[in-house]
């Protein structure tokens, strides 16, 4: 009976992030917020049945009732976020909230199945992720002054990575975290979003070529700082980051092939100086050539893929714990051993769909700062993803990334999520926006309206006098009397880009 | 917006990546060695499936009960045992080289979410393998229980044709028989592949490589040689003999060759280059994990230069330190008669589905270009002087024209030779249709008296009676 429940389990999961993912890529056919949103209902809906059918899973292979609880924990907790925030930003974007969902759900399931406690942990992470997503949109919304503290981001950033990289605890090789109160706290991560707010300010005051080789000097503070804390992903994230938010600010293209080009160069610089770079494209090269220690890892990532196939060996039915440090660096490994490459897939649609959603809002928004400060998001966000299962599936060496919402670490779930908040906040300054527009542009027409059934009015006074004298209410009658005439009257419906919302709950 | 599409295009090449990789490397990581324990696990989802001869003869077969009990069943028990394998307590021969195969299935993918949503288990794919099963049960009865081992393979293809190891078990009733098997007290290790992880001394067998090595450093004056044997060769302090104290005398190299004179070669490996030497042993094969498709053990070739004058005049004739496998010396053997080519051995010719169409199939894979034509040519003459006019005559028959080199290699004063033939033999209307062989039966005696003979059954059930 148990191992049925597995097999239909296993097909139905699939369906349904196959179904998901096609909603949101559905959901990015408009820009119609009100319209995404209310799709947004139904992936939710999703969200939900994915887990249930995940903790049931993992219920029938523990038996562990205590799993239960955490599983209606995360019920509850998602769904009073996911209304309350509905409450609060009626005008927020849900599809980067329902994505945000799904991906944490996802995350919280593996976490589960590769060992509770660090899922316990990792839903601690996720419930004050979301807290700070709901308290982030308003403080971006109102505090203009944001755009002001360039330099204070430089230095702030700058010296908490200097601090790290000389005092940090060493771990696989890497200067990444210090602890603080019983968490190692990994500042790479957080600085992400300083170092977007520095060089959003740092070009919003001037895009001039004295400003752009200050900006880049002190960009590259931070990213030589991490390459020095051997901590080459997210180096690779910065600069990336950076190269992207200088185009979108400048657009000059100059500017990315120049930056491109250097960064190039020092890669094969970097392959020459450091043995551990060596190490990295030699695994990338052959998995296999020190299997008994250092390539061990990518190894068994591929193997994992191998066997797991298009379908997966099924949730909680392949050996995903042979990976090591599956749970953070190799998480993509164990989805695509467990739930098949096809799911994978279906997670990298997410991903896309996310990524696509940040860049759009940052599109709109029309104060410099705010846009490179979108961009920038997006850009590490997106990055991120393609260096996480890029590296896990041998695509491009390894670097050893966590994957956004979904990889164990409190600092980069924390990161993530306010980043999503950010974005949030650019929304809901760009809805605001358009809501003021749309209101004008009603007001317009209204009154255009009422000048125009004026001008009729007269017109009409003056051709039949009599008639004219007799009524005095034209608007209220004046499709019976003029039938011929209706046409022009007809009340066109306000072409919107907002339609009027359904009620809520 | 460009941006957009910058990820839209680097999101398309991971998705891409990623159903290439199912496609192309999946099956590779899949049947990987190391990923031993993922596939264990596919036991409890696929009934393993058969595994077959060349010509389609079931040597093994998973039976399933009403109830579901599955017994893996092997027909013809003993006789395939060692290249078969067991899957019980660890997973060998082909059971274990085939096991992906035999744990995956390309059925019909519908029908197989049916099957399994009904809870029956998947039926895997049948492997076919290259085994010709009347040569192996030639091989079998040559062998005759003896302790041993006989590999037969085609040199042109690298095809394995037969594999047999003595002594042996019967797969079928392995659960019952284990604690017997693998008693501390015996020595008999019934369930050692002996063909392909048994390492021996080479002995005189080893004399193949040494003449190449010999002809590749005096390409001028090599066919000049000649050596006047009176039975002990003396250099410094040492003293090599040849076998049964007798004295071949004057004699040139394919006669010492064909005499297998230990004097003569002991003479000849005093002149050798032994760093050059060791590289040609190196990619003949010793020393490393070669990319052989059947899995053996690692062969030894250890000198190199600055070696004692004992070790040099050993290693020359086959003794000392070396050790290989009867499999290796049958890829060697076989790289002679394939006009140098060493052939890439396999075991699996294609897999079918369970409805017999082909999902994968293995061809002929050159492994390395051990020697030239000519030099094939030349130590093939002198190989086929061994079977007319020297130690190995007891091979020759009606039908095929036979080449080979005896061994008789010691292993300690006390113990009798083990008895050692590598060679191949030719079709006599036919020459292309040709086979390598490589014997050997522990501790058995004289190569040319012992292993000779049985060389000579395994050619005549091939070429015909």
């Amino acid at each position: 009976m148990t191992s049925l429940v597995l097999e239909y389990s296993r097909y139905l999961m699939l369906l349904i992030v196959l179904l998901y993912s096609v909603l949101n890529l559905y959901g990015l056919r408009s820009a119609d917020v009100a319209w995404q949103n209310r799709l947004c209902r139904h992936q939710m809906f999703l969200v939900l049945l994915l887990q249930s059918l995940g903790y049931l899973i993992i219920y029938l292979k523990t038996e562990d009732l205590q799993l239960v609880i955490f599983y209606g924990a995360q019920v509850i907790v998602f769904l009073v976020y996911y209304i309350l925030f509905g409450l609060v930003y009626r005008h927020g974007s849900r599809i980067l909230i329902s994505n945000m969902l799904m991906l944490a759900a996802i995350g919280l399931m593996f976490q589960t199945r590769l060992d509770p406690e660090y899922a316990l942990r990792q839903f601690f992470f996720i419930c004050v992720g979301l807290v700070a997503t709901l308290l982030i949109p308003v403080i971006i919304r109102y505090m203009h002054i944001l755009a002001k503290w360039g330099w204070l981001y430089a230095i702030l950033g700058l010296g908490i990575l200097i601090i790290v990289w000389r005092l940090g605890n060493t771990s696989y090789g890497a200067q990444l975290s210090i602890g603080i109160g019983g968490f190692a706290l990994q500042p790479s991560e957080f600085i992400k979003i300083l170092f977007v707010f520095f060089t959003g300010a740092m070009l919003q005051k001037s895009t001039s070529f004295k400003q752009v080789v200050i900006t880049t000097i002190l960009a590259a503070g931070h990213v030589l700082v991490l390459v020095a804390s051997t901590d080459l992903g997210s180096a690779l994230v910065y600069f990336v980051a950076y190269l992207f938010m200088l185009f979108v600010a400048t657009h000059q293209p100059l500017y990315l092939g120049a930056g491109f080009g250097s960064g190039a160069l020092a890669a094969v610089g970097a392959y020459h100086l450091f043995s551990h770079v060596r190490v990295r494209v030699q695994m990338w090269r052959d998995p296999f050539y020190d299997y008994d220690n250092k390539s061990r890892q990518i190894a068994q990532a591929m193997m994992a893929i191998g066997t797991g196939g298009w379908l997966g060996s099924g949730f909680y039915q392949g050996m995903p714990k042979l990976i090591s440090l599956v749970r953070n660096d190799f998480v993509f490994a164990a989805i695509c051993e467990e739930l098949g490459v096809i799911f994978a897939i279906c997670i990298v649609i997410i991903y896309l769909g996310f990524v696509l959603q940040m860049i759009w809002v940052s599109t709109w928004m029309s104060e410099l700062f705010y846009k490179i400060v979108g961009f920038g998001l997006a850009v590490m966000v997106g990055f991120q993803v393609f260096l996480h299962i890029g590296g896990v599936t041998k695509l491009i060496p390894c670097t050893g990334i966590t994957l956004p919402l979904i990889s164990y670490g409190g600092s980069s779930i924390l990161t993530t999520m306010i980043m999503i908040g950010i974005v949030e906040g650019l929304h809901l300054m760009k809805e605001k926006e358009a809501q003021e527009l749309e209101h004008q542009r009603r007001e317009d027409e209204e009154e255009r309206y009422e000048q125009e059934s004026r001008r009729r009015y007269e017109e009409r006074r003056d051709r039949y006098p009599e008639e004219g004298r007799r009524d005095r209410y034209p608007e209220e009658n004046r499709r019976n009397r003029y039938p011929e005439e209706s046409e022009d009257f007809r009340e066109v419906p306000v072409r919107t880009r907002k339609r009027p919302e359904r009620e809520r709950y | 917006m460009a941006v957009s599409y910058v990820f839209l295009a680097l999101f398309l090449v991971i998705i891409g990546y990623l159903v290439r990789f199912v496609y192309v490397d999946g099956d590779t990581y899949r049947n990987n060695a190391y990923n031993n324990k993922r596939l264990a696990l596919l036991e409890d989802k696929y009934a393993r499936g058969d595994i077959v001869a060349a010509d389609g003869t079931v040597l093994a077969t998973t039976n399933v009960d009403e109830d579901g009990t599955e017994t893996r069943v092997y027909p013809l028990s003993e006789v395939f045992a060692h290249v078969v394998g067991y899957r019980y307590n660890g997973v060998t021969g082909l059971e274990s080289l085939a096991g992906s195969y035999l744990l995956d299935s390309h059925e019909n993918p519908a029908l197989r979410i049916i099957e399994s949503l009904r809870g029956i288990k998947t039926r895997g794919d049948t492997v076919q393998t290259t085994l010709d099963v009347g040569l192996q049960q030639a091989a079998y009865n040559a062998l005759d229980g003896r302790s041993g081992a006989i590999v037969v393979m085609e040199p042109a293809t690298g095809k394995v044709l037969a594999m047999v190891s003595e002594p042996d078990f019967d797969p079928n009733t392995l659960e019952d028989d284990w604690d017997w098997l693998v008693d501390e007290e015996s020595d008999n290790s019934n369930l050692v592949n002996r063909a392909t992880q048994g390492l021996y001394a080479p002995g005189s067998t080893f004399k193949v490589l040494t003449t190449l090595e010999f002809m590749r450093e005096y390409p001028g004056s090599w066919q000049k040689f000649s050596f006047d044997c009176d039975s002990a060769y003396e250099s410094g302090d040492e003293i090599i003999r040849c076998s049964h104290g007798i004295a071949h005398g004057e004699e040139n190299i394919t006669e010492a060759f064909a005499q297998s004179c230990n004097g003569a070669f002991a003479n000849i490996g005093e002149q050798l280059s032994f760093a050059k030497f060791h590289a040609l042993c190196q990619e003949a094969g010793f020393n490393r994990k070669t990319a052989s498709r059947v899995p053996m053990a690692v062969s030894q070739f250890v000198l190199d230069n600055n070696n004692s004058e004992w070790k040099v005049l050993q290693t020359a004739i086959g003794q000392g330190e070396t050790q290989m496998t009867p499999f290796l010396n049958c890829m060697i053997a076989a790289a002679v008669a394939n006009d140098g080519k060493m052939m890439n051995p396999y075991l699996i010719e294609s897999v079918l589905s369970r409805y017999g169409d082909k999902v994968a199939s293995f061809g002929p894979e050159t492994m390395t270009e051990l020697m030239s034509k000519e030099e094939a040519a030349q130590i093939g003459a002198m190989m086929r002087a061994v079977v007319t006019d020297g130690t190995g005559d007891d091979a020759a028959g009606d039908g095929y024209k036979a080449y080979g080199k005896t061994g008789s290699a010691e292993i300690n004063k006390d113990s009798d030779t083990h008895a050692w033939f590598i060679g191949y033999a030719e079709d006599d209307k036919d020459p292309s249709r040709k086979i390598a062989i490589s014997v050997i039966v522990e501790q058995g005696g004289s190569g040319g008296s012992v292993a000779a003979p049985l060389a000579k059954k395994v050619f005549r059930a091939y070429f015909g009676e």
